[in-house]
C-alpha cells in the first residue's frame, strides 16, 4: 500500500466517525429545529395564498373555492392604476440606477484615486440610513426645491411619480454598485489585457470583454433595485402625492382597515411575482458561477 | 521623454473616464441624497410656524423636546428596546439555521438557502399583512380556540405582535450573512480542539463563535437598522397602542394637523446618533472578542 492509499484510507475512515457524531442527538434536534423554523417562515405565506381563493367574505376562514376576488381585483380600476404605476416608476428607475450604479461599481473597482475610501463611505450610507430618515430627508427636500422654484420662475410642482422615480433612484445605486463590485471582483483582468495585446482599443476591450462578463452582476443589480422600487413602500408613501397612488401605499391603505379576501388575492400575486424575480435573479448568478 | 509624454496622455485619459465613471451617479447621490439630510439637519434647529410651516429661527428647542417630553423619551427607549429584542431573538433563532445549512449536503444547500432568499425578496408588507390573518380575532387561531369552546384571547394589536411581526420580517437579513460567515468556517478545528481537550460548548464559544462573529455582526446591523425606524408592524400588528420612533416621526411629517418638521427632522437626526453609537459601541465589543 502506498503512503497516499494509507491517507486516502485513513481518511474515509475518519469521515464516517465525523459523520456519526453528527448524527446524534444534537444533530437530530438541530433538524427539528429548523424543520420548525422553516415553517414559520412559510405558513403564514401558504395560509395567505390558501385564503385568496375562499369563499368566506372576511377572508379568515375555508368556505369553498373561488376566484371571485381576483375577478375583483382585476376590475378595481383605482388598484390597476396602481399597479400600473408602480411598475412605471420601478422600470424608470432601475433602468438609471443600474446604469449609474454600474459606472460607480466601475470607477471604484478599476481606479484608485484621492477620496475613494470618502467616496465608499458615501455609497454605503444610503444602505445602512434607516429607510425613514431618507423618506422625511426627501420630502423636506422636494418641500424646498418647490418653494425655490416658485420663488424663480413662478411655477408651481406637486410631488408626482417623478419625485418618487428619483428617490427610488437615490436609494437604490448603492445596493446595485455592491451587486456589480462583487462580479467585477470575480472578474480575471488577464482576459482584458489579452483583448488588449491583441489589438483592441480600450472601447472595444470594454464592450467585448468586460461588459458581456460582468453582464450577470449587472442583471443582478438591476433585478434588486427592480424590487427594492417594486415593494418599497416608506418612501413611496412619502414621495407620492395626491392622486398619484402606488400598489404598496394601496395595499396599506386596505390592509389598515381590516383583513379582506381581495388584499390576500393581491398580496398573492405581488408574491407571486417577487418569486418569479428571484428565481430569475439566481439563474443568473448561476450563470456567472460557471 | 517620448514616453513620458505618452505616460501623461494616458494619465490624463484615464482621468476623465474617471470622472465620466464617477461624476453622474454622486452628483445624483449629492442632489438628492446628501443635501436633502443636510436639509433637516438644519431643519431640526429651526421653529415650527403656527401652520406647520418652517420659520428660520435658529433655536434647540426641538431637541430640548426629545429630551424632556416623557413621549419622545419613551419613543427611543421603546423603539431600542424592541430593537434590541428582535436582533436578540433573530440571532437566537438565525444561527442554528445558518448552521443546519451549512452542515447540509451540497445539493440540499442551494434549495434551503433558496428558501431563505424567497422572503427576503418578498412585500415586507405582505408577509406582515399574512399574520393579521393568523392573530385577528376571527383570524385562525381564535376560531380553532373558539371550536374547543375557549373564549376569543386577543392576539393582534399587542406588543407580542410587533415582535413576532419584527422577528417574522427581518429574520432572513439575520441568517443570510451568518450563512456565508459559517459557510466559510473550517470545522475541522472544532476537532482539534476537542482533541486538545476543550468540550463541545468550550469549542463552540472560544473557536467557532469568534471566528463567525463578522457575520454575526453584520446580520445583527442589517436586522437592528431597519428595526428602529420600522413603524409598519407597529401599526399592522401592534395597532399603534404605543408610540416608536418610526410612527412618531410619519405622524410628525404627515398626518399631525399643523405638522412639525422641525421636531420630526430632530427626531430622525437623534435617531440616526443613537444608530451610530450603539454599532459603533457593537463592532467595538464585537472585535474586542477577537483579540
Amino acid at each position: 500500500m502506498s503512503a497516499a492509499q494509507v491517507q486516502r484510507a485513513a481518511r474515509g475512515a475518519a469521515r464516517p466517525a465525523v459523520e456519526r457524531g453528527r448524527l446524534t442527538w444534537s444533530g437530530l434536534s438541530l433538524t427539528s429545529f429548523a424543520v420548525l423554523i422553516y415553517l414559520f417562515l412559510y405558513v403564514p405565506i401558504a395560509i395567505l395564498v390558501l385564503f385568496s381563493f375562499t369563499q368566506d367574505e372576511f377572508g379568515v376562514r375555508w368556505t369553498g373555492f373561488t376566484l371571485e376576488w381576483y375577478q375583483r381585483l382585476f376590475a378595481d380600476e383605482r388598484l390597476m392604476g396602481a399597479t400600473a404605476n408602480t411598475l412605471y416608476v420601478a422600470f424608470a428607475s432601475t433602468i438609471v440606477s443600474t446604469i449609474l450604479g454600474t459606472l460607480l461599481a466601475l470607477a471604484m473597482e478599476r481606479y484608485s484615486f484621492r477620496g475613494r475610501t470618502a467616496t465608499d463611505a458615501v455609497l454605503y450610507l444610503p444602505i445602512v440610513i434607516p429607510e425613514i430618515v431618507m423618506a422625511v430627508a426627501l420630502l423636506a427636500f422636494s418641500a424646498f426645491a418647490f418653494d425655490i422654484v416658485r420663488a424663480l420662475f413662478g411655477i408651481n410642482l406637486r410631488r408626482n411619480l417623478t419625485t418618487v422615480i428619483i428617490a427610488h433612484i437615490a436609494f437604490s445605486i448603492s445596493f446595485v454598485v455592491v451587486v456589480v463590485r462583487t462580479s467585477l471582483k470575480n472578474f480575471d483582468r488577464r482576459l482584458e489585457e489579452a483583448a488588449a495585446d491583441l489589438g483592441a482599443n480600450a472601447w472595444n476591450t470594454f464592450w467585448r470583454v468586460t461588459f458581456p462578463l460582468i453582464l450577470p452582476g449587472i442583471i443582478g443589480g438591476a433585478l434588486l433595485a427592480f424590487t427594492l422600487s417594486l415593494d418599497d413602500f416608506i418612501i413611496s408613501l412619502f414621495l407620492s402625492g395626491p392622486g398619484t397612488s402606488l400598489l404598496p401605499v394601496e395595499v396599506y391603505n386596505k390592509v389598515r382597515r381590516a383583513v379582506t379576501p381581495e388584499v390576500n388575492a393581491i398580496s398573492t400575486l405581488m408574491l407571486i411575482f417577487s418569486i418569479t424575480l428571484v428565481v430569475l435573479s439566481q439563474a443568473v448568478q448561476r450563470r456567472e458561477g460557471r | 521623454m517620448a514616453l513620458n509624454a505618452l505616460e501623461r496622455e494616458r494619465l490624463k485619459r484615464d482621468r476623465r473616464n474617471l470622472g465620466l465613471l464617477l461624476s453622474p451617479g454622486l452628483f445624483w447621490l449629492l442632489l438628492f441624497f446628501a443635501i436633502p439630510l443636510l436639509i433637516i439637519l438644519v431643519y431640526s434647529f429651526m421653529t415650527n410656524g403656527p401652520r406647520g410651516n418652517v420659520v428660520f429661527a435658529p433655536t434647540l428647542e426641538q431637541y430640548a423636546t426629545l429630551f424632556t417630553r416623557s413621549v419622545y423619551v419613551n419613543a427611543y427607549l421603546r423603539s431600542i428596546w424592541m430593537s434590541l429584542l428582535t436582533t436578540g431573538i433573530c440571532l437566537l433563532i438565525g444561527y442554528p439555521l445558518a448552521l443546519f445549512i451549512v452542515r447540509q449536503p451540497p445539493r440540499w444547500r442551494t434549495p434551503l438557502l433558496f428558501l431563505i432568499l424567497i422572503p427576503f425578496w418578498t412585500n415586507f408588507l405582505v408577509r406582515i399583512y399574512a399574520w393579521q390573518i393568523i392573530l385577528a380575532n376571527n383570524g385562525l387561531i381564535n376560531t380553532g380556540l373558539a371550536a374547543l369552546g375557549l373564549g376569543p384571547v386577543p392576539l393582534l394589536n399587542t406588543e407580542g405582535a410587533t415582535l413576532l411581526g419584527l422577528v417574522y420580517g427581518e429574520l432572513p437579513f439575520m441568517v443570510l450573512p451568518l450563512y456565508a460567515a459559517i459557510d466559510r468556517f473550517d470545522f475541522t478545528l472544532l476537532e482539534a480542539a476537542s482533541d486538545l481537550g476543550a468540550s463541545r460548548w468550550r469549542a463552540f464559544t472560544r473557536v467557532m463563535l469568534p471566528m463567525t462573529m463578522p457575520g454575526i455582526a453584520a446580520g445583527s446591523v442589517l436586522v437592528f437598522i431597519p428595526t428602529v425606524g420600522q413603524f409598519v408592524v407597529s401599526e399592522l400588528l401592534g395597532g399603534a397602542k404605543v408610540d416608536y420612533l418610526g410612527n412618531l416621526i410619519q405622524r410628525l411629517f404627515l398626518r399631525s394637523n399643523p405638522p412639525n418638521w422641525p421636531l420630526g427632522s430632530a427626531m430622525a437626526m437623534m435617531m440616526m446618533l443613537v444608530l451610530l453609537a450603539l454599532i459603533l459601541l457593537y463592532f467595538r465589543a464585537t472585535t474586542e472578542e477577537d483579540r
